[in-house]
């Protein structure tokens, strides 16, 4: 499976946010979007997963066969908001996605051990801290199989231990043969990852 | 998709849901017609039918800008329509709607009949009032369900949709009304209007949500 964008350009509200953007993207290899607040970042990621219109240049995924015949069928995108209900408890909500998402993998139960949250499955997920919280999205990743994670700042709200245990989730899944595309500002700890600095706000 | 019913069912359901805050709105909008119209009860029989459907037709568009909004709020609505290639972003709205009208409107045709005695009318318009109701109060929320889908990104679109949704549900209106009418009067017939209304909502029900899906996949920002 292999990602490629050339010379994309992205707007929102008919203003170019970011233009002639280009990347390739194999199987195992990492993205690390930088850039100042602003720059783009969220909206490349939310053009990438077919949120946006792309507004210049093209978007194609190859290699996806039957499966993941787009870009937006093969991705998870975790963006700024979690995406789960407060009145249901994390594991109702993981349940949920994993049935909605399809092509399951690991169960509501273990995706919460691999991130460290098992035991508060039955809790509502209103009750949970602002890491917790991200944490619960974060095994939302694994509920269901995607080769390409769309990730939007993934570390905010984590605890350092958090964070290295999110780094090795983010390698495993490299090694596994899966792309991420990160934006963020913090160091993700993962290795021989392609860094894309974007620029000022236009 | 059944996944999504049943999460939608249990957030109606769960506190903050909303579920009741129709059916209290039914009940305080019947309840103080009889106050206002006085205590002539042939008059509140000859009109209550009509009193019923209009009560239950504002009761359903109270609840509707929260059908997709609350959904964006937290991200979710993001991966509705992301998942579109796996589930079609109109069943995914089918679903939706399928979901609020069993949570929120169906309390209301089953407190239909209560409220229809405070109208003082016949057992069988109350019976024909709460059927109409069964049957057409989905084309209500087929119908709301793309008002919903362009107001999302609004933050006060609840006023909006109403405005944008209520000439469009004028039709289902007046054909509930009137068949529930025939049931009663003699000459009118029942039949006929009941199955234009029937045929109102399924119509609907294949409309609605390709609309609603259109205007959310354009939405998104």
């Amino acid at each position: 499976m292999r990602l490629i964008a050339e010379n994309l350009g992205g707007e929102r509200g008919g203003e170019t946010i970011f233009s002639g953007i280009g990347f390739v993207l194999e199987k195992g290899q990492a993205l690390i979007v930088t850039g100042p607040n602003g720059a783009g970042k969220s909206t490349l990621l939310r053009v990438v997963a077919g949120l946006l219109p792309v507004a210049a240049g093209r978007l194609l995924i190859e290699g996806g066969a039957e499966d993941f015949p787009s870009v937006a069928s093969a991705c998870h995108y975790l963006g700024h908001q979690n995406a789960m209900k407060t009145a249901l408890s994390v594991a109702e909500n993981l349940r949920f996605w994993r049935d909605f998402s399809g092509a399951d993998f690991l169960s509501a139960e273990q995706a919460l051990a691999m991130v460290g949250l098992d035991g508060i499955g039955h809790l509502p997920f209103g009750y949970l801290s602002t890491g917790q919280r991200r944490r619960a999205a974060i095994a939302k990743l694994l509920v269901s199989r995607r080769p390409l994670w769309l990730l939007d700042e993934p570390t905010a709200g984590l605890d350092k231990a958090s964070e290295e245990r999110f780094g090795g989730l983010m390698r495993e899944h490299c090694s596994e043969g899966g792309i991420i595309i990160a934006a963020t500002h913090l160091p993700l700890g993962i290795e021989g990852a392609q860094g894309l600095a974007m620029g000022e706000a236009v | 998709m059944w996944s999504l019913f049943l999460r939608d069912i249990r957030l109606s359901i769960r506190a903050g849901g909303g579920a009741l805050t129709g059916v209290i709105f039914f009940l305080a909008v019947i309840a103080t017609i009889p106050f206002g119209v006085g205590p002539d009860l042939n008059l509140l029989a000859r009109i209550g039918p009509a009193i019923l459907w209009i009560g239950a037709l504002l009761a359903c568009l109270l609840g509707l800008d929260r059908l997709f909004q609350a959904d964006r709020e937290d991200g979710s609505l993001d991966l509705l329509v992301l998942g579109d290639d796996r589930q079609m972003l109109a069943l995914t709205v089918l679903t939706k709607c399928l979901a609020h009208w069993a949570g929120s409107v169906l309390p209301l045709v089953i407190a239909a009949p209560l409220l229809g005695l405070f109208m003082n009318m016949e057992p069988i318009g109350i019976g024909a009032t709460a059927l109409t109701l069964l049957v057409g109060t989905p084309a209500i929320t087929f119908i709301g369900a793309a008002g919903a889908a362009v107001a999302v990104a609004l933050p006060r679109g609840g006023l909006l949709i109403s405005v944008l949704v209520l000439p469009l549900t004028i039709p289902v209106l007046i054909f509930g009304v009137s068949a529930s009418y025939g049931a009663v009067a003699n000459p009118d017939p029942f039949l006929q209007p009941f199955l234009i209304l029937a045929a109102l909502t399924l119509f609907l029900a294949v409309l609605g949500p390709v609309a609603a899906a259109l205007a959310l996949r354009h939405g998104t920002d």
